[in-house]
């Protein structure tokens, strides 16, 4: 099996079963209310209470705020859950401060202008179907992909 | 129809969302390193959790609505609508860039919190700062 073990260093089964995790997650939430369960719109919607901006005080994002905190808290909630059964204790990451932050700026702004983010479109999206999400898939994995190897040939990484 | 709880509609978003964070903790996605190599094409586990999430969330949006007349707590089944514009293709890429840059994406920036990967709280940080910086410069209201 060299071409599983090529293309998997790190063995594939974590992923596919966390995969399947993750999709019931957002299953269950769809079951139980009928809702979508993107996880980009939090931010947006946390800043409703952070902010007085009009924007963030939309119908639309007030009237699923509270939810949507709570599927925030859940998330946490359900990795402190597998650090203390299944796992073996994350290192803190390498990536340096300034990176996590700016590309944080970077992420939370373009996933807010895209309507979605790897969880919205990449999950949410592509599950219905959707060809914008598909197409909003194939441009950020591209986008990243591509300037991930520019890099590494400029000598960063 | 019976009145909508608030209580079980927030207790059923906090049950959804332990799962999905449980799913990126068991996938390593909350760790940056995991993300950048397969950004560099070094482990394609990415697609594997990717697949898994999108396949099972497709077999539950396309049969549930025909299984059950209504969600367990709310009167319908939302749809998700991507609109295709040009903002959508353009925020993919500008969302693409920062992700390659942090290793970091709005779920698991917050699910690395919970496996104690504290530094990740600067990405926390700026994700609210993109998405502020968007709500209040850019969208409209």
């Amino acid at each position: 099996m060299h071409t599983l073990a090529h293309w998997f260093p790190l063995g594939w089964r974590h992923f596919l079963f966390g995969g399947i995790c993750i999709g019931l997650g957002v299953s269950l939430l769809f079951a139980l209310t009928g809702f979508i369960g993107g996880i980009s719109s939090t931010y947006s919607a946390a800043l409703s209470w952070l902010s007085t901006f009009p924007y963030f005080h939309r119908e639309a994002l007030v009237s699923k705020r509270s939810w949507l905190m709570m599927y925030a808290l859940g998330l946490f909630a359900g990795a402190v859950l597998f650090t203390f059964t299944l796992g073996h204790g994350h290192a803190f990451t390498r990536v340096p401060l300034w990176r996590l932050f700016a590309g944080g700026i970077l992420a939370g702004f373009g996933a807010r202008m895209s309507g979605g983010c790897t969880s919205g479109h990449g999950i949410c999206g592509v599950a219905s179907g959707q060809l914008p999400s598909i197409l909003a898939v194939l441009i950020f994995l591209t986008t990243a992909i591509l300037t991930a190897h520019l890099v590494r040939a400029l000598g960063g990484f | 129809m019976p009145p909508v709880s608030s209580r079980a509609i927030l207790l059923s978003a906090l049950a959804a969302g332990t799962l999905f964070g449980f799913g990126l903790a068991l996938s390593t996605m909350v760790q940056p390193e995991v993300i950048l190599q397969f950004l560099l094409l070094n482990n394609m586990g990415l697609l594997l959790v990717l697949a898994g999430a999108a396949g099972t969330t497709a077999i539950a949006y396309a049969l549930l609505p025909h299984l059950m007349q209504r969600p367990v707590f709310a009167p319908d089944f939302k749809k998700h609508a991507a609109i295709l514009k040009a903002p959508t293709l353009i925020g993919a890429a500008i969302f693409g860039s920062g992700w390659v840059l942090s290793g970091v994406c709005p779920g698991p920036a917050i699910a690395g919190l919970g496996t104690g990967n504290w530094p990740l709280l600067l990405s926390v940080a700026g994700l609210l700062l993109g998405a502020w910086i968007h709500g209040r410069f850019v969208a409209k209201p």
